[in-house]
């Protein structure tokens, strides 16, 4: 089952003959051969890396090649308009890699979505992975196994280090979403939530959070009321400065909210098993399935 | 990206919100004729570094003369003005503002904030201003006005009055405060703002309303088309380091730990500054080396933690995605060759292309350990520090 990308994806690439681009359209496809295509305006008509097909337009690529899903690599000056461009030819999920898009852009964007039949996932963000059907994004494949833990967090290399570890314990993952380190990002942790409750493969769910907004707070109010599923959470930068802003333009702990301190306060009041240690993430879900497994 | 007051002041100017009238000066005599040319019984000399808190630290004091505005501008030209924004080690004075001094009768607080829950901008408004708006904000919450509003339908006169309302601003203070309550939100969105706050915005003897003091937050990612505010940048005012590493495209912030670390990935570089704590030690830094580094990119990164002569050891965690690790082990190689390196030094590569990268630094006959995992080498690297 797993959530949001299977093997029935047909995905296009909004900016597949660039640089980064091409080379995880490469990549992804490679993982699985999901990809139909590439969108760049004034290309259409000609081939784009392993053949495949550019289209002009996102509704063109839609009609043509039947996408219901795009990776977009635009740099982050036309960003937004790639995205408005995907919700208007109605593709069903855009994630956005793009790195460094204007807050003001977003905003008019986010508007756009809560009248749209479209899910945004990012921008800043490295992908969606369904391990062996559908790899969306920039994570290395390799370290993916199928399995049973729902990932969802704001850090790419993070998810990366989760994956890493529940690779390695043996537990596997249902699907992985990066939802992105920016002030205003498409989809959050709540409705990342709301899917693995109900999708039968994921049997633990792992969040990654960090220091900044409170979207983790919220998500912590979540899980206590509407998440039966056990659940592990880390929070990067418990030893961060105020003030300081660490790398995304969410990460800083600004008039003493936003601290890690009270994100894993909340979280552990919500029933989760908090890793304290990056290292333990893996070992905190194994904690929190064993311990709601006994009930 | 921070500006001074005075560029603040300038810009609240050009947006037709009314500031007093000011002039910047960088020594005694230019802070004498700042205050020849207001004209005023009284002018406020103010200290101009990038900090809040400048009032307590004695970075702000009253002209009665000319002569005394020379006077407090050599006190605070050159003095290391520290506040509770600027770190025990301060920040060094190299100009001062000359500012005609106002009758205040109230002090009320205006900001307007990027407001992430509801993706509008955000109207926060006090007549509690003058004073710490976070302790107003804990202390008595219903002294706070909030409303958001949607850029793509805008700022309407209802909005304004509900702001009005809800403080209980007598009508002469509502005809003041609706330009600049539209001024501020067409600049809002004119130069990218994430912040835009006034504190405090003051009623004059005159009943004339006036932003005394404001502090501007840009969205850096904006910048690109904010060329005008751009340039307002001082590097004076930035970490040396910092300035340096964002030249190279990394993410630097200097911290006041003896381990250097090199990472790949913001999440990742935080969560390795809190695991070399939990094992001991203390971060030199917080360095994100982005998924776009090359080779000369990591070779850079070495400089600048081998510049700061608190680092006593380096810790470099990778989980290569779109960094591929064998680009690291040779930007490793490099700089350590480069460089010399005469201090412990602990890698953890994992993801792609980890074999080619363990290779590299093996066969470079570098003296380093190579961690088996991220805990192992952050209690490692605190090992070997401590060590030394």
């Amino acid at each position: 089952m797993a959530i949001l990308v299977n093997a029935n994806t047909r995905v296009i690439t909004q900016g597949i003959t660039g640089k980064s681009g091409e080379f995880h359209t490469k990549l992804s496809h490679e993982y699985a051969p999901r990809f139909v295509g590439g969108v760049v305006p004034g290309k259409g008509g000609s081939k784009a890396v392993l053949d495949l097909p550019i289209f002009d337009t996102v509704a063109e690529a839609k009609e043509r090649a039947q996408a219901n899903a795009s990776m977009i690599f635009v740099p982050p000056p036309f960003a937004a308009d790639a995205i408005l461009e995907a919700i208007e030819a109605e593709i069903e999920l855009i994630i956005c890699i793009t790195e460094g898009i204007p807050v003001l852009d977003m905003i008019a964007v986010k508007r756009a979505l809560e009248r749209s039949k479209s899910r945004l996932i990012g921008p800043n963000c490295p992908g969606v992975i369904t391990p062996g059907q559908c790899k969306i994004g920039i994570m290395p494949g390799h370290i993916h196994k199928v399995g049973k833990a729902g990932i969802v967090s704001k850090s790419g290399t993070l998810t990366y280090e989760a994956v890493g570890q529940t690779t390695a314990m043996g537990i596997g993952q249902s699907t992985c979403i990066g939802i992105g380190g920016d002030p205003i990002i498409g989809t959050k942790y709540i409705d990342i939530l709301t899917l693995f409750e109900q999708d039968p493969q994921t049997e633990g769910i792992i969040l990654i959070g960090e220091i900044g907004g409170d979207a983790e707070i919220q998500a912590a109010k979540f899980i206590k009321e509407h998440v039966t599923k056990p659940v592990a959470a880390f929070i990067a930068g418990q030893t961060a400065p105020k003030g300081k802003r660490m790398g995304h333009a969410g990460a800083i702990v600004s008039g003493g909210s936003g601290t890690a301190a009270e994100k894993m306060a909340a979280l552990e009041e919500a029933g989760c098993v908090v890793a304290k240690s990056p290292a333990d993430i893996a070992a905190s879900l194994k904690i929190a399935m064993e311990r709601k497994g006994k009930r | 990206m921070d500006i001074h007051e005075y560029q603040a002041k300038q810009l609240f100017k050009q947006n037709g919100i009314p500031v007093p009238e000011g002039y910047l000066a960088t020594n005694p005599l230019e802070a004498e004729f700042a205050m020849r040319r207001l004209g005023t019984e009284i002018a406020v000399v103010k200290a101009h570094v990038h900090a809040g808190g400048r009032g307590k630290g004695g970075g702000v004091k009253l002209a009665k003369s000319p002569e005394e505005a020379a006077k407090l501008a050599k006190e605070m030209i050159g003095m290391t003005l520290v506040t509770h924004q600027t770190g025990p080690e301060g920040k060094k004075v190299h100009k001062v503002y000359v500012e005609a001094g106002s009758k205040i009768v109230k002090e009320y607080y205006l900001a307007l904030v990027l407001d992430r829950e509801t993706a509008g901008i955000g109207f926060m408004f006090s007549t509690s201003g003058g004073m710490d708006i976070e302790e107003v904000a804990h202390n008595t919450p219903e002294k706070i006005v909030y409303i958001s509003v949607y850029p793509t339908t805008g700022l309407h006169a209802h909005h304004i009055r509900e702001i009005c309302f809800r403080a209980k601003l007598p009508p002469a203070e509502q005809k003041e405060i609706t330009p600049i309550l539209k001024n501020l939100y067409k600049m809002f969105l004119k130069h990218d703002y994430s912040m835009l706050e006034i504190n405090p915005l003051i009623i004059n003897d005159q009943g004339k309303m006036f932003v005394l003091d404001g502090k501007m937050n840009f969205d850096d990612n904006a910048l690109y088309r904010q060329k005008d505010i751009e340039v307002m940048r001082d590097f004076m005012e930035e970490d040396v380091r910092e300035v340096q590493a964002s030249k190279y495209g990394l993410s630097y912030i200097g911290l006041d730990g003896n381990i250097g670390c090199l990472v790949n990935g913001a999440g990742l570089a935080m969560a390795t500054m809190d695991i070399i704590q939990f094992s001991g030690g203390t971060p030199a830094n917080f360095l994100d080396v982005g998924g776009g580094a090359n080779q000369e990119t990591v070779t850079n990164a070495f400089k600048i933690l081998l510049s700061d002569s608190n680092v006593k050891g380096i810790f470099v965690n990778i989980f290569g995605g779109i960094m591929r690790c064998d680009v690291i082990a040779n930007g490793i190689v490099a700089a350590a060759k480069e460089l010399g390196l005469r201090i412990p030094m602990v890698v953890r590569l994992e993801g792609t292309n980890v074999e080619e990268g363990k290779a590299i630094l093996k066969g470079s006959g570098l003296d380093l350990y190579a961690a088996s995992d991220m805990a192992d080498g952050a209690k490692k690297i605190v090992e070997m520090v401590k060590k030394k």
